[in-house]
C-alpha cells in the first residue's frame, strides 16, 4: 500500500515551495505566501493521501473571505482584500476558527468522551508524522474492514508502551476508505493515570469491559482490542512475535453477543521501537506497574530513552471471522474458546508471513 | 389494592421535604393536578418560609421523621413521594451527622412507616446516579443494572446506598406497592440553586488535573415532570433520570465562559476537606470522585416506559448559562472578535510587504 505520499521521503518534504494540490487557479499567490510562515509550518504540505478533515468548517471561513472580496456587502469588509483561494489564508482562518471553537465549548463529545474534532485536528496529525515517515507503515488488507456497521478489529499487542494501538488507529483511519475511527478498549491501568486517561478517552478509547464493547458494537463502530493486554507489551525482546495467552475471550463473547464479524490483525513492527532487554520487578512492584522495562536507551538515556527506534512497521488485516450464527453460544465456553484460538492463529500465521517480508526491521 | 386495579392517580399523596426547592415544586404541582385529592407536605420541625407562597395549597404538617407512623396511617395516604434528601453537608444545620441522620435514619423510620400505612400503594424516592460509585474500571455509561464496584468515599454517595438498600427491603415486605426509585443526575436550571450551579457561577472554577469528566445534567424541570408522572401514572421500578447527551467538564465550563483552574487530585480532597472542618464550602469527596471520574447514565428505560425525554445536557446547561451570565470571563462574542482582529491584522501586514516590495 504504497501510496503517492508513501514514496515521498522525509528529507524531501522541504523542498516543496509550491504546495501541491489542487490550487491551480492562483499559483502565485500561493507560491509567496508558502515563503513567509515556511518557518514554523513548512514541515506539514498537504498531502494526497490526507483526508481533509477541516473541510467541514470551510464553508464557513470560506464565504466571510468571499464577502470580502467580491460584492463586499458592508459588515466587516477587511481592511485588505484577500485571494479567494490562498493556501496560507485559508489554513490560519480555519486554524483561528478552531481555536475559538475549542475556546468557546463549541464542539460535541460522544457518552465515551470521544472528541472526533480534537483527534483530527491535533492526535492524528501527530500520529500520521510517527507511522509515516517515522515507521513508514505498510498496510494492507484494508478492504477487510466493514465499510459501515460493527466489526471488532483484533490485534497483537507489543512494543513496551501500547504504541501499537494508537498507530493502527491512526493508519486505519487514513487508510480506510470510509475514513472510520477505531475505538479502543484499554486496561483500567491507562484510565487511572491522569492526563493519560483523557487522551485515551478525547481519542475515542474507553475501559475493556464487557458492558462498554458491547455498547460500541451495538451503535455500529469499529472496536479494536488488544486480548494480550499487558503480558504482549510487557514481553522481553527475546519473545517478539509470539503471541500470549488471550485472556477469557471476553472480546469473543463481546462479537458473539452482538453478533458482529472479528477482523484479525497482525502488527510488525512494535516490538523493534523498544526491545525491552529485562524487567526489573521489584521497581515495578514498588510502582505498582506491570513491569519495569530496560531497554538499551532506557532508563539509561533518560528522556532521549523514550524515542522509539525507527523500525519499519508492517500492518495487515486479515478476512472477517463471521459471527452471526453464533448468538446464541456467547456463553458456551467451548465455541468462545475455539474462536479466540482460531483468531490467535491467525494472526500468529500473518506475523510469520509478515516477517518473512521484512527480513530487516529497520530497512527501508 | 392491588396495583393496576385502580387508574393511576392516588387520591392522597405525602411528599416529604417540602422545606426545600424539589419538594416545594413538586408539592404545588401534585396540589395543582385536579386528579389529586389532597397533597400533604411534611418537613422537619425548623421553620423554612422560603417556599410558602408556592405551598398554599398544600397542607404542611412539621413533624420529625420518628412520628410519622401513626400519621400516614391515621390520614389514609394513598401515595408517599419521598424527596427529604441531603446532598450536601450544610455547616450551619448540623454537618455531616444531620446530613446522614436527614437521609439514612430518616428514610427508614418513613419506610417503616409506609409499611404500616394499610392504603398505601405508591412509592416514590428520589435517588442519586450516585448510587453507582466511582471506580476506575467503571464502564462509561451505567445502565440500571449495573452495580457499584468501590463503595463511595463521600458521604452522600454511601447515604444513597443505603437508602436504596432500604427500599430494596421495602419491596420484598409489601410488594404490593408499586415502587419507584428514580436516580437523578446532578439538577441544573434557570432557577435551581445547587452546589453544581454555585460552582459554574465563580469566575475561577477549579477542576482536578489530568482529569476531565464526562458529566450528564438534568433540568430542573424535566425532574419535576417525572415526579409528577410517576405520581399519577404506574411505573415500577429503578430508572436513570439524566438529560441525553455528554458535556465534558472543561467544556462545561468553557461554554459558561468561566476560566478552569487545574489542581492536583490529592491538593483537591486536602482542600475540600479544610474548607469542610473551617465551616464554609460545601463540596466533598462527592464532588471531587465526580470531577475525577464523570458519571454517565443510560435514559432508554425511562424513555421507553414514561415515553418522555427530558432535555438534553447540553439545551439544560444553555439554560442555566443563559440565568447566570453574571460572571462571565470570556464571551463567544470576545472570542470571535479577537479571531476577526488576528485575522485583519495578518491581512495588513501582509499589504504592507506587498507594497514594499
Amino acid at each position: 500500500m504504497t501510496g503517492p505520499g508513501e514514496g515521498r521521503d522525509p528529507a524531501g518534504i522541504g523542498r516543496f515551495d509550491v504546495p501541491p494540490g489542487p490550487t491551480a487557479p492562483d499559483a502565485e499567490p500561493a507560491r509567496r505566501n508558502g515563503h513567509r510562515p515556511a518557518a514554523g509550518a513548512a514541515p506539514i504540505p498537504p498531502q494526497a493521501d490526507e483526508p481533509d478533515r477541516p473541510a467541514a468548517d470551510q464553508p464557513d471561513t470560506a464565504s466571510t473571505d468571499g464577502t470580502g472580496t467580491g460584492s463586499g456587502p458592508g459588515g466587516t469588509a477587511p481592511a485588505v482584500p484577500d485571494r479567494p483561494g490562498d493556501q496560507w489564508d485559508r489554513r490560519v482562518a480555519n486554524g483561528l476558527a478552531f481555536l475559538r471553537r475549542r475556546l468557546s465549548g463549541d464542539y460535541e463529545v460522544d457518552e465515551f468522551g470521544f472528541d472526533p474534532e480534537l483527534t483530527d485536528a491535533v492526535f492524528h496529525p501527530l500520529l500520521r508524522l510517527l507511522y509515516r515517515d517515522w515507521f513508514r507503515t505498510e498496510v494492507s488488507g484494508v478492504e477487510h474492514v466493514p465499510l459501515d456497521g460493527p466489526a471488532l478489529v483484533v490485534g497483537n499487542h507489543s512494543g513496551t508502551v501500547a504504541l501499537d494501538a494508537l498507530i493502527l488507529s491512526a493508519a486505519l483511519h487514513d487508510k480506510h476508505p470510509a475514513h472510520r475511527y477505531l475505538r479502543l478498549l484499554g486496561a483500567d491501568l491507562v484510565f487511572r493515570m491522569p492526563v493519560v486517561s483523557e487522551i485515551a478517552r478525547k481519542t475515542g478509547g474507553t475501559v475493556a469491559c464487557n458492558p462498554d464493547a458491547e455498547r460500541l458494537l451495538g451503535g455500529g463502530d469499529l472496536v479494536g482490542v488488544f486480548p494480550e493486554g499487558f503480558k504482549g507489551i510487557g514481553k522481553l525482546y527475546s519473545d517478539r512475535y509470539k503471541l500470549q495467552r488471550f485472556g477469557r475471550g471476553g472480546f469473543v463473547s463481546a462479537a458473539l453477543r452482538t453478533g458482529t464479524p472479528i477482523v484479525p490483525v497482525a502488527i510488525v513492527g512494535g516490538e523493534e521501537i523498544y526491545p525491552m532487554l529485562a524487567d526489573i520487578k521489584p521497581l515495578a512492584r514498588l510502582l505498582k506497574l506491570p513491569y519495569f522495562p530496560v531497554t538499551p536507551t532506557f532508563p539509561w538515556l533518560g528522556p532521549l530513552g523514550m524515542v522509539p527506534l525507527p523500525s519499519k512497521w508492517l500492518i495487515q488485516f486479515c478476512p472477517p471471522i463471521p459471527t452471526a450464527h453464533l448468538t446464541d453460544s456467547a456463553d458456551d465456553p467451548l465455541v468462545v474458546f475455539n474462536l479466540a484460538d482460531q483468531v490467535r492463529e491467525t494472526i500468529q500465521q500473518t506475523l510469520h508471513t509478515l516477517l518473512e517480508r521484512r527480513p530487516d526491521p529497520f530497512g527501508p | 389494592m392491588t396495583p393496576g386495579s385502580t387508574s393511576g392517580a392516588p387520591g392522597v399523596v405525602v411528599v416529604t421535604g417540602v422545606g426545600r426547592y424539589l419538594g416545594a415544586h413538586v408539592a404545588a404541582r401534585l396540589a395543582a393536578d385536579p386528579r389529586i385529592e389532597r397533597v400533604i407536605g411534611v418537613d422537619a420541625p425548623e421553620p423554612g418560609a422560603e417556599f410558602t407562597d408556592l405551598l398554599d395549597r398544600v397542607e404542611r404538617i412539621r413533624v420529625d421523621s420518628g412520628s410519622l407512623g401513626g400519621l400516614l396511617a391515621d390520614l389514609d395516604v394513598d401515595a408517599v413521594v419521598h424527596l427529604a434528601l441531603v446532598s450536601a453537608p450544610d455547616p450551619q444545620h448540623g454537618g455531616r451527622s444531620a446530613m446522614k441522620d436527614q437521609n439514612v435514619i430518616g428514610t427508614m423510620q418513613l419506610l417503616a412507616a409506609c409499611q404500616r400505612a394499610p392504603r398505601l400503594r405508591k412509592l416514590v424516592v428520589r435517588s442519586s446516579t450516585a448510587a453507582y460509585g466511582v471506580s476506575f474500571r467503571d464502564p462509561a455509561v451505567f445502565t440500571e443494572e449495573t452495580e457499584p464496584r468501590e463503595v463511595p468515599r463521600g458521604g452522600f454517595g454511601r447515604d444513597i446506598l443505603d437508602v436504596e438498600g432500604y427500599v430494596r427491603g421495602f419491596r420484598r415486605r409489601r410488594s404490593d406497592v408499586t415502587a419507584t426509585v428514580l436516580r437523578f443526575a446532578p439538577f441544573i436550571g434557570s432557577t435551581a440553586d445547587t452546589t453544581l450551579t454555585r460552582y459554574f457561577s465563580q469566575p475561577l472554577v477549579p477542576t482536578v488535573f489530568g482529569r476531565d469528566p464526562r458529566l450528564q445534567f438534568l433540568h430542573i424541570d424535566d425532574a419535576l415532570e417525572v415526579l409528577h408522572r410517576s405520581i399519577v401514572e404506574d411505573h415500577p421500578g429503578t430508572y436513570n433520570v439524566a438529560g441525553p447527551g455528554v458535556l465534558s467538564l472543561s467544556q462545561a465550563i468553557r461554554r459558561a465562559g468561566r476560566v478552569a483552574v487545574p489542581v492536583l487530585e490529592p491538593g483537591l480532597s486536602g482542600a475540600a476537606a479544610l474548607a469542610r472542618s473551617m465551616g464554609f464550602g460545601r463540596y466533598g469527596l462527592d464532588q471531587v470522585d465526580l470531577f475525577v471520574h464523570g458519571r454517565v447514565v443510560d435514559t432508554t428505560r425511562l424513555e421507553q416506559e414514561y415515553g418522555f425525554t427530558p432535555r438534553s445536557t447540553a439545551a439544560a446547561f444553555d439554560d442555566f448559562i443563559r440565568a447566570h451570565h453574571g460572571g462571565v470571563v470570556v464571551t463567544r462574542g470576545q472570542l470571535a472578535a479577537a479571531e476577526q482582529l488576528v485575522l485583519d491584522g495578518i491581512r495588513q501586514v501582509r499589504a504592507a510587504v506587498r507594497e514594499r516590495s
